[in-house]
């Protein structure tokens, strides 16, 4: 019975979908929708990059719903995973024994400017060229990552990447809110487009842009360092068994 | 140049392939993690080649670089419940 009634739906479903698809010349183009976006983020916003303008300034809406999901994700891993800080300073010798070798401490010492810059560059000219705000913080959580694997020594102050963080979000939420207060629907562009091609083009994108870069920054580092530190307290808990055996 | 271009995409369509039947049949979890990361090294080369970098770009930075090394810890955390 189950079965037939599956049968039954995947052929309906099939029917439905030969009937949409027939209708659809082979190769041709039906997507006004996206006709409009490659004419207009050109011309009228004054973006090279037509994906960023689709993502911040005709969809800004979703990646605002974005960015809080990306919010929450890390809050419940922090609420789930986070040791205090006393505990932290009481596990922190066996940070220092488990050192890298020399070479990832040299080469990290060299590499991980380059890569914070790397991803700086991503989500300041996001409007330009390929990349953008999530991109661009992805690649400084990596930096940070290096950091982390190489010095077990450096430690992350939490407050500061709450502090980034939140700041962050109320910049985002704050410019949108700026086009209301202007007369204008929330998250629209409300300042002057510029040139094609300049740096300070495309009105209040690249604003956007760095408020999101910064943002993933400190949420993905925050998640990193948070699943690090619990691999310590693993240890710990296994030298303690072990202890106990020996006794 | 488009010759160049077929050699490569095939060459990659089968180390994705392969690396793919690896991660699943592989027993050992960190070798198959590993075998993850170069999928998404080789399917970030293909959106490049596919002309949308700025997924090329996500890919490259989540999949190869921050998925990998979570899992890592979680699975180098975490203890095997079936029978080797």
């Amino acid at each position: 019975m189950k079965k037939a009634i599956a049968i039954i739906l995947l052929a309906f479903i099939a029917v439905e979908l030969f009937v949409v698809f027939y209708k659809i010349p082979f190769g041709a183009d039906r997507m006004n929708v996206a006709r409009f976006y490659l004419e207009n983020s050109p011309k009228k916003l004054g973006v090279a990059n037509a994906v960023t303008a689709i993502v911040v300034n005709f969809r800004g809406f979703d990646t605002l719903g974005e960015v809080t999901v990306l919010f929450l994700a890390s809050t419940a891993l922090g609420s789930i995973l986070f040791r205090r800080r006393e505990i932290h300073t009481r596990l922190s010798h066996l940070r220092t024994s488990v050192e890298a070798s020399v070479i990832v401490r040299i080469a990290g010492r060299f590499l991980v400017p380059l890569i914070i810059l790397l991803g700086a560059y991503v989500f300041i000219h996001g409007h330009l060229t390929p990349g953008g705000g999530f991109q661009g913080g992805v690649i400084i959580a990596t930096g940070f990552l290096f950091l982390l694997l190489a010095y077990r020594k450096f430690t992350i102050e939490h407050r500061t990447i709450t502090f980034v963080e939140s700041l962050a979000g109320i910049t985002f939420a704050g410019i949108g809110l700026i086009g209301i207060f202007l007369g204008k629907t929330f998250l629209e562009n409300f300042l002057p487009a510029g040139k094609l091609n300049d740096l300070l083009s495309g009105g209040i994108i690249p604003l956007i842009y760095i408020a999101i870069g910064f943002k993933v920054a400190a949420e993905l580092t925050g998640i990193l360092d948070t699943v690090l530190s619990i691999s310590i307290d693993v240890k710990q808990k296994e030298i303690e068994s072990q202890t106990e055996k020996n006794e | 140049m488009n010759t160049i271009l077929t050699i490569l995409i095939v060459v990659g369509a089968i180390i994705l392939v392969g690396a793919a039947i690896f991660a699943v049949v592989k027993r050992d979890l960190i070798l198959a993690t590993v075998a993850t990361s170069v999928i998404s090294l080789i399917l970030s080369i293909f959106y490049f080649i596919l002309q949308a970098p700025d997924v090329a770009l996500t890919e490259a930075a989540i999949g190869v670089a921050l998925t990998t090394i979570i899992f890592i810890v979680t699975i180098r955390n975490t203890k095997r419940f079936e029978d080797d």
